[in-house]
């Protein structure tokens, strides 16, 4: 919301400082967006009289000028045709800074005449375009005045940043009435802020306007001006609906801007020519269509509140004109609208026609229902004071909706909600002024010891002003006095705090999450945040998403992600891009899936993604290492252990999913069916999807999946070492080439589970002396004895079992 | 007498001469072995008569002792040499490089969130989380922003196209606020909780991405005012910089689930072209940033939520992790939180180590 100072006065008589002012603005919730004085560029120009013009010896279209600018008669030179003696204009001084171009004027030769700076063009001040000769001003301009005092335009434009729950600040007056009350200055009646305006004497009834769609639009008041001379307005209008951002249009229009910045109220001027019959608000027809004043075609529905005639829809009601029934040039009778329309309403078609205007703005915050036949008078004063005219009648068709709310208050309620005792009196000075009524019930008063103590102060019924739609309970009106009375006189105190040490408060999972991250970072990987939505495309290359947007910011950005690798495939191909030789990425993040019930069911995942060299070419280790699928897994299980998973019972299966290598994949389960990670090298398709080369390897572990551990307590079982030293026994056993080394390891730790404490596959052989089909697995056994040494035959019944064991996999004892 | 002097003499003279360990055995077997003359010379004790051998017995032992130990000190003084030698052949040039592991990183919003959960729970808060996909009633109806509300302009939504079992319009959550309805409508007041997570607005440019992070926190209880928020933000302002200087400055603001709502700034000073938290914003050299929304929840929320508002009232805030990120550590482009640029990663993450701690301070 912009306005200009002067603007502000006109409603508030006050002597406070722009500063001040402004700081009351931010005091009271009216964010400052920005100030600027549109004099500040202008300093060093003045009204300057051009006392001789003559020939340039050097130049045929110079003249040499003798200007008297107030600080006594200098030398110009100038190219402007229109310039010549007598001429009153505007001069720059040397150190004066040209808005337009930034040069700053200083004193020069000129085709070898010394020019001591400069007379302007409107181009020159950014005043208009034209640029054809020097600025002319009327010729009894005083002399020497600042030119910005002149041209009136030393009046700071303040721009406001309004809450969506203040309509009434989207006007000036509204804002003068907020300062006013917060003790800048005094609110103007808004009688006297009109009075030079003339008064309405109607002739003749007014025009047929009517409501078929009262829950849209609930009143419509109109009043006709026959006879009106339409034009551009007058400059103090024209220059203060530019200082703010407004295009003057024509006088017809320009006042119904004047009055939707100044007080808030939102009305429309039809070209009563254009009409035909009746003005009816009522319901759009599906499909109906009208041409707004935007230059763009809308399609209507029948949710949406038009103002009609007998022929066609004049007026997106209280979002925008239509284009053919406006004001203008040859206008001669108008109608002026000013009408409700209801906030929901409005917002509902502005959205659905993705169409936003100021009146919009206002119309779906809640204008003020009060102010309808108030506004139209004072629009219709302005139309008869710069176009005169006659105006009829006014009509009034519907009941604007005037309810008064009344809140009951308790005014103890302020420190008991903000913390701030602010006393019964200035509560009620607060509230009066920002223009609620107030009717106290008397205070309760007791005796206690022979004098009178208040027991209560008595509650308020307070009357909320037909202006503020957004007040309707006490809060409302606590926020209303401390925000005017000060937040910063609201007394920081402490919360409660219970005695003692702070408790711990984290969950067995943040607990679990806060492990892994550091567990990883720890093992040397990096941690990304990657998008939370993937392409299409990629979502496809990862089995498909279960949530993809009906609106996303772009393709990329669309499907929520079903897998954390997508991103950090695709952030490993930007570092890989950047020419990062060793990739080594993880991200702790959700995966998006969709319950039964059509709820959102987030599983939170690792996901690791190592690319690029595992170590580089050196001295010692000769060329660079690729990462391999077992570099895979030893993350894998790394970063399960630190979740705190039963990281020993875990069961390596095959079938990691079509992201992965099919021969080089796995993965890690808690019993045949809860997978706990994946790990692998990447399906060379996929990796070449996301553009990377080399050898990719990947985890995901699902952290959802793993079992939280009770905590009982700090105690551990009790524990103390054997007294015995426990001893290793190896074994290399024969066996088919497809069985897979950790089922030999299990089948031999099965085999004695009294004596043998691990079992650790060291070595693993094909080749000269294995037959073909056949491997050689060897296996070092710990055996651990209890009370006594092992004798021989036990060591040879654990042998004996552990070989037995091995068997039953096809394993022979090799040789 | 002197021919046990001499012999001594003459073969401690041998040993000092032998330069190879072969000579020293081969002096050892001439003295000491079988055959050798102090083996001879104590046989001959056998045959002596107690007095000759009481003169000459001990000479003789002192002779075989003084040539043992001279014989052990030669070897291990020879055995020494050797490995000198042999060490002096293995140098290496220890200026050569060695593998270091990688230098790996926790995120700057990760530390960030465990710093604030930190500071957090001092005052009693704990860390609650909802879903990012959410219904239009949890992200807005709850939270007394109405379908035609004016506020829901203010937040650009994603939407899906699907409704869940109650036939609510799902949404990626827009703000953490969903978290204090799934809060209050689950367990009982008091509450005290921060929720920090991901949130979406379809907005994108240099300062906005289209998901970020915010951290929401909410207190329901009996007698809570806006002094006390107030004081928490300014208590964990202050743990969060580490200063003592933070000066806050409240403005009335509006957002639909709170009453009054303020909105808070922080006084900022600048040095060296760089913003640095502390100090009034109105000093010279200083100046405002807003940082906080909040204000007390509004009763229509603590209704909405099945609580009775004449009994619980409370505050609530929100804020930017990522924000409170680049203030604090000194990063200016937020997108570059969300590339996975390994430079960047190195440079503003930090290490496993550095776990915020009270008393090790929560900033690293």
């Amino acid at each position: 919301m912009k306005f200009t100072l002067s603007w502000l006065k006109e409603h508030l008589d006050t002597d406070a400082s722009l500063e001040t002012i402004l700081q009351a603005c931010n005091d009271i919730g009216l964010e400052v967006e920005g100030v600027e004085n549109p004099a500040e560029k202008l300093n060093g120009f003045f009204v300057a009289k051009v006392l001789t013009a003559g020939p340039h010896p050097q130049a045929d279209k110079l003249q040499i000028l003798t200007v008297d600018g107030g600080q006594g008669v200098l030398q110009v030179v100038c190219g402007a045709p229109n310039a010549r003696a007598g001429l009153v204009g505007v001069f720059g001084v040397e150190g004066a800074t040209v808005p337009a171009n930034g040069m700053v004027l200083r004193k020069a030769a000129i085709r070898g005449v010394e020019s001591n700076g400069m007379m302007c063009s409107t181009r020159e001040l950014e005043l208009g375009e034209d640029h054809e000769g020097i600025i002319e001003l009327p010729a009894d301009t005083p002399i020497g005045t600042a030119f910005a005092d002149y041209a009136r335009l030393d009046d700071p434009v303040i721009d406001l940043s309004i809450t969506p729950n203040r309509q009434d600040c989207m006007g000036v007056r509204g804002i003068a009435r907020d300062l006013a009350a917060a003790g800048i200055g005094a609110l103007r009646p808004l009688e006297d802020v009109v009075a030079q305006l003339p008064g309405i004497t109607a002739q003749g009834a007014g025009p047929d306007v009517r409501v078929e769609d009262s829950e849209g639009c609930p009143a419509f008041f109109a009043r006709s001006v026959a006879g009106v001379t339409n034009g551009p307005s007058p400059d103090w209008l024209q220059q203060r609906l530019k200082a703010v951002g407004q295009k003057p249009i024509s006088a017809l229009v320009d006042v119904t801007n004047y009055v939707m910045l100044g007080l808030g109220r939102p009305l429309h001027v039809y070209d009563r020519a254009t009409l035909k019959g009746a003005l009816v608000a009522r319901k759009a027809k599906s499909g109906e269509e009208v041409l707004a004043l935007n230059g763009k075609s809308y399609v209507l529905d029948e949710t949406m509140t038009v103002i009609v005639d007998d022929e066609a829809v004049h007026d997106i009601g209280g979002i925008m004109g239509g284009e053919h029934s406006g004001a203008q040039d040859g206008t001669t009778d108008v109608l002026i609208e000013c009408a409700y329309f209801t906030p929901e309403s409005i917002a509902k078609t502005g959205q659905k026609l993705n169409l936003t205007s100021d009146a919009r703005q206002r119309f779906e915050r809640g204008v003020d229902p009060a102010f309808l036949g108030e506004g139209l008078d004072i629009a219709t004063r302005l139309v008869l004071h710069l176009c005169g005219g006659k105006a009829s009648e006014i009509t009034r068709a519907g009941e604007p909706p005037v309810t008064p709310k009344i809140v009951d208050y308790d005014p103890a309620r302020c420190l008991s909600l903000a913390g701030v005792d602010v006393d019964a009196a200035t509560q009620r000075t607060i509230l009066e002024k920002l223009g609620f009524g107030i009717e106290a019930t008397a205070p309760v008063i007791e005796m206690q010891d022979g004098s009178p103590v208040e027991i209560s102060a008595g509650r308020w019924k307070v009357t909320v002003p037909t202006w503020r739609r957004d007040v309707d309970g006490a809060a409302d009106l606590v926020e209303e006095v401390v925000r005017i009375h000060g937040l910063d006189k609201v007394p920081s105190t402490p919360l409660p705090r219970v005695p003692g040490v702070a408790k711990p408060t984290a969950t067995p999972e943040q607990m679990m999450e806060r492990r892994v991250r550091r567990a990883a970072a720890a093992r040397g990987l990096n941690e990304a945040i990657n998008w939370s939505f993937i392409s299409e495309k990629e979502a496809a290359t990862v089995g498909g998403g279960d949530w993809t947007l009906a609106n996303p910011i772009s393709e990329d950005l669309k499907v929520m992600r079903p897998s954390l690798l997508p991103g950090l495939l695709s952030a490993a191909r930007r570092n890989s891009d950047r020419g990062a030789s060793s990739i080594r990425l993880f991200e702790i993040g959700r995966r998006y899936f969709r319950a039964a019930d059509g709820s959102s069911d987030e599983r939170l995942t690792v996901g690791v993604v190592l690319a690029g060299d595992k170590a580089p070419r050196g001295w010692a280790t000769g060329k660079a290492q690729p990462f391999t699928a077992y570099d895979a897994k030893a993350e894998a299980l790394a970063l399960l252990a630190a979740a705190g998973a039963p990281v020993g019972n875990l069961q390596m299966m095959g079938d990691a999913g079509a992201a992965y290598h099919p021969g080089q994949s796995g993965t890690l389960r808690l019993g045949p069916k809860a997978i706990l990670a994946e790990y692998g090298v990447l399906h060379p398709n996929l990796a070449k999807q996301f553009g990377l080369s080399g050898t990719v390897v990947a985890v995901q572990i699902f952290l959802n999946a793993i079992p939280q551990k009770r905590k009982n307590g700090f105690m551990r079982p009790p524990y103390a070492p054997p007294a015995l030293q426990s001893v290793t026994r190896d074994f290399a056993f024969l066996v088919p080439e497809n069985v897979e080394g950790d089922s030999l390891v299990r089948a031999v730790k099965g085999a004695d589970k009294k004596h043998i404490v691990d079992a650790r596959l060291f070595d693993i052989f094909t080749g000269a002396g294995v037959e073909t089909g056949q491997k050689s697995l060897a296996i070092e056994v710990t055996l651990q004895p209890g009370d006594k040494s092992f004798t021989e035959e036990e060591l040879t019944a654990i042998s004996a079992a552990v070989v037995k064991a091995a068997a039953k996999l096809g394993g022979t004892l090799r040789g | 007498m002197t021919e046990i002097a001499a012999l001594k003499a003459g073969l401690l003279a041998d040993l000092d001469g032998a330069d190879t360990p072969e000579r020293v055995e081969e002096l050892r077997v001439g003295a000491l072995g079988k055959q050798g003359v102090i083996t001879a010379l104590l046989k001959t004790l056998g045959a002596m008569t107690p007095e000759e051998r009481q003169v000459r017995g001990p000479a003789i032992h002192d002779l075989r002792q003084s040539l043992t130990d001279a014989i052990a000190a030669k070897k291990t003084a020879m055995e020494q040499a050797i490995m000198d030698a042999r060490l002096a052949t293995e140098k290496l040039d220890m200026t050569l490089p060695v593998d270091m592991a990688g230098q790996g990183s926790v995120h700057p919003v990760s530390q960030v969130m465990d710093e604030l959960a930190e500071i957090f729970a001092d005052m009693g808060f704990a860390v609650a989380t909802g879903p990012e996909v959410e219904d239009d009633w949890r992200n807005f109806t709850a939270l007394n922003i109405p379908e035609t509300h004016p506020a829901r302009a203010m937040h650009d939504t994603f939407y899906f196209p699907d409704q869940d079992a109650e036939g609510r319009a799902m949404l990626l959550r827009t703000h953490t606020s969903p978290v204090q309805v799934r809060t209050m409508t689950s367990q009982e007041p008091p509450i005290r909780i921060i929720a920090p997570g991901r949130v979406y607005r379809s907005d994108s440019d240099a300062t906005h991405t289209p998901m970020f992070h915010q951290i929401e926190g909410l207190v329901i209880d009996k007698g809570i005012h806006l002094g006390h928020l107030k004081w928490t933000l300014e208590t964990f302002l202050k743990a969060f910089f580490e200063r003592d200087d933070i000066v806050l400055r409240l403005r009335p603001s509006y957002f639909p689930f709170t009453e009054p709502s303020v909105e808070v700034d922080v006084g900022y000073t600048l040095i060296n072209g760089q913003r640095v938290i502390g100090g009034s914003g109105d000093d010279d050299n200083g100046g405002w940033l807003e940082v906080l929304g909040s204000g007390m929840v509004n009763r229509r929320v603590i209704e909405a939520c099945g609580l009775d508002p004449d009994e619980w009232q409370g505050f609530a805030f929100g804020t930017g992790v990522d924000r409170l990120a680049m203030l604090k550590y000194g990063m200016n482009d937020l997108r570059a939180f969300f590339d996975g640029d390994l430079r960047w990663l190195r440079h503003y993450g930090f290490t496993a180590l550095d776990i915020p701690t009270l008393s090790g301070g929560v900033g690293a």
